[in-house]
């Protein structure tokens, strides 16, 4: 390194650690979001620098000279030498969705400085390093899937465990995202309208590039997109006709009811109709509002007005109970270490790949960009009026139903907001009401409306909402889709072993059977999610929370098990480390959901305060009537979430076990890596 | 001006817009001079395929 490299990472780490320092002890009212943005900015290229390069060089080995199965096995469709600008773009696309946006929002609950530091610091040491080491595993093994690893070198428990996480994970994940679409639309014609739209305008640009311009993608793209912002505007005409606007205004479970059919349609409707068009769109939508999103928050440089903790901590927070520890680790999962990465990190990306020193750029790069969405999100929840981010948060069953209420609530907590302030707020974003609006996309929208408000036009604010809640909805859909999908080739491979016919993708009966299961899954959670008068939120995201989690850890221990088969046991703390934390918060994140005392955090205890209420007949009719299938339930997602630290831990000591027979000098199953072939590239 | 052509360049690599072109070329290179090999698909039933194969597994994360 020449003397002006070190002194330009010098002053990199030096400005990195003081921007850190700003933001973990500033107490004052206010603190500007830049230093945010720098602290991430410094540590994400230092991390980027030194410790991924480190772990590429000297961990994993890459071997520049040495081919990549997308070389070696080329055969122009999954297998294809890609640039790695394009490799990063569909990587990207992939790992990103809606789980760093929602996430950080639920989390800034316990003040913008807890969240904020477990995403920069669960992306560089956690999070980057899991989806490199994957991506590095899954591409030296032809590009195998994280469960076809898990069974090769750790042994058939484990890559059961894999599979069977990945179907559950699925079902929550699709179910709580349903419910933060249906919050969104609740009582919102405009909202409703604009998200109903983009079902016949995917219908257009699949039907458009299947048929009319074959293969013409961007072409379609573009007449979507512009179709897309045309739907935004057109929702204001319907909101502002009173005959039309009729038509849209509906309660929660009508709008999960319909959800739920447009699930089942999404995954038996062949992918060109709906699903691929819906994805173009939503790519398009991710990468433009993201990059104009970062443009205005540099523009405007807001400041942020929620304080760096709050009392909340103590896990009495509105959003969801339980302390900072586990549950701020358990909350922001996607931004930090999402386990679903490694999904993608093995399978699609590895069979692009040109060359073997992509992956420090694809796999970490790809989740530090994805940490940055993350540190935005963050952003735009603080940079609004802790009273008034309260107030849209907190669900009624919290805080009361009648507005009043709700804010002598908020006030007593020391936020200051009043009604008329949320009533003016409301019509300023062309609403009815933001009270209780849970889930975190609507409050995501009111700070982006004001973040875009403020640098591109004030009097758009209402324009600018509805622009934010589309953007969510449409890649929130477009993930259920997907995923519901997924799902089903998941669910039809099992059956496969049963039944042949069962297991082809193209039966008819066995589709519309396996669609419907999985439909049904998440169907079942996203309506108790929606009867539940504490919002839903508070049970499913941490159920995702320690799903995702789960995975995590899974693919970790996979990570583990073969650096230790390598024989590099002195460096298995790169996965060893993250592993050994993501054990620690699920595992106590799990005890906790289970038998704490706490009813807003213990299943079991809810389920029982239910039921004695129930028993003294101290609940109004309406509560009387659904809370036996709410206790039903608690129980159930008690046992869920038994099972997935069972899960866990089995697969744990399965790999603890496989790296002690190979230090021992054991049989251990054989290393399934491919053999070195020299590039011709 | 260049600049600006490998963007718009990048831009297809990136959408797939160009993917039957990269097909044709790919097919041109292995298959061109092999007398029994059969003709190339023509862009619809390629498009059709390409984006059948696209679709199966994990595509998108939360």
């Amino acid at each position: 390194m020449t003397i002006t490299k070190k002194i330009l990472w010098g002053f990199l780490a030096i400005l990195g650690a003081y921007a850190v320092s700003v933001i973990a002890l500033h107490r004052g009212e206010t603190i500007n979001a830049l230093w945010l943005i720098t602290a991430a900015l410094c540590i994400y290229a230092i991390a980027y620098r030194f410790y991924a390069a480190w772990i590429a060089a000297k961990v994993l080995v890459i071997d520049e000279t040495r081919a990549t199965p997308a070389e070696r096995l080329d055969n122009g469709r999954d297998f294809i030498p890609t640039n790695k600008w394009i490799v990063f773009g569909h990587h990207f696309a992939a790992i990103a969705g809606p789980g760093p946006l929602v996430g950080p929002t639920l989390a800034a609950q316990f003040g913008y400085l807890p969240g904020t530091l477990w995403i920069l610091v669960g992306a560089v040491i956690g999070g980057a390093v899991q989806d490199m080491v994957t991506l590095f595993f899954s591409m030296r093994r032809n590009g195998r899937s994280l469960g076809q690893m898990a069974r090769d070198e750790i042994g058939v428990i484990g890559g059961t465990a894999a599979l069977v996480g990945t179907f559950l994970i699925m079902i929550i994940l699709i179910a709580v995202l349903g419910l933060v679409v249906v919050n969104a639309m609740k009582h919102s014609p405009w909202a409703t309208s604009t998200v109903a739209a983009t079902i016949p305008i995917a219908m257009i640009v699949g039907i458009y590039m299947r048929h009319i311009r074959p293969g013409r993608v961007l072409e379609a793209s573009a007449i979507g997109v512009a179709l897309l912002l045309f739907s935004v505007l057109a929702g204001g005409w319907v909101d502002h006709n009173a005959t039309m606007r009729v038509w849209f205004d509906h309660d929660g479970l009508p709008l999960a009811y319909a959800i739920i059919v447009y699930g089942f349609a999404a995954a038996v409707l062949p992918v060109w109709l709906l699903l691929a068009p819906r994805d173009y769109l939503s790519t398009f939508m991710k990468l433009g509002t993201v990059l104009l999103l970062a443009v205005a928050i540099i523009i405007i440089r807001p400041d942020i007005h929620m304080p760096a903790v709050t009392q909340f901590t103590d896990g009495t927070g509105p959003i969801f109970g339980g302390k900072l520890f586990p549950f701020v680790f358990i909350t922001i999962a996607c931004g930090a270490i999402s386990g679903f990465h490694a999904l993608i990190a093995s399978g699609t990306t590895p069979k692009l790949l040109s060359n073997e020193r992509d992956i420090r750029m694809i796999g970490y790069g790809g989740m530090l960009l994805e940490s940055f969405v993350a540190i935005m999100a963050m952003i735009a929840a603080t940079v609004l009026e802790p009273g008034i981010f309260f107030a849209i948060n907190s669900p009624a069953g919290v805080v009361g139903k009648e507005a009043i209420d709700a804010v002598e609530k908020i006030n007593s907590w020391g936020f200051a907001v009043t009604v008329e302030q949320m009533e003016q707020l409301a019509k300023d974003m062309g609403e009815s009401t933001l009270f209780a609006r849970t889930g975190g996309a609507p409050s995501l929208a009111v700070g982006m409306a004001s973040i875009f408000g403020n640098a591109f036009g004030k009097h758009l604010l209402a324009l600018w909402y509805h622009f934010a809640i589309m953007f969510e909805a449409i890649f929130i859909l477009t993930t259920l889709d997907a995923g519901t999908r997924v799902g089903r080739f998941m669910l039809q491979d099992m059956l496969g072993n049963f039944n042949k016919k069962l297991g082809e993708t193209s039966y008819t009966p066995s589709v519309i059977l396996t669609s419907s299961i999985v439909v049904a899954g998440w169907g079942y959670f996203l309506y108790i999610g929606v009867i539940d008068p504490n919002g839903g939120v508070n049970i499913l995201w941490p159920l995702f929370g320690i799903a995702n989690q789960m995975l995590a850890a899974i693919a970790l221990s996979v990570a583990t098990g073969i650096l230790v088969k390598s024989g590099k046991l002195k460096f298995a703390w790169i996965t060893g480390l993250p592993l050994a934390w993501l054990v620690t918060i699920t595992t106590t994140a799990s005890y906790q959901k289970i038998f704490s005392d706490d009813v807003r955090v213990g299943f079991f205890a809810a389920a029982n305060d239910l039921s004695a209420k129930l028993a003294s007949g101290a609940l109004p009719a309406d509560k009387a009537n659904v809370a036996p299938q709410l206790i039903f339930n608690q129980h159930l997602d008690a046992y869920l979430t038994m099972f997935f630290v069972v899960v866990l831990w089995v697969v744990v000591v399965d790999m603890l076990y496989v790296c002690w027979r190979y230090i021992n000098t054991r049989v251990v199953l054989p290393t399934s890596e491919t053999p070195y072939v020299a590039t011709q590239l | 001006m260049l600049k600006l052509t490998q963007l718009w360049q990048r831009i297809r690599e990136l959408s797939g817009d160009d993917a039957y072109e990269r097909y044709l070329a790919h097919y041109n290179e292995h298959h061109g001079q092999d007398a029994e090999a059969s003709a190339p698909l023509s862009r619809e039933q390629f498009f059709k395929q390409w984006q059948d194969s696209k679709w199966k597994g994990v595509k998108r994360c939360c």
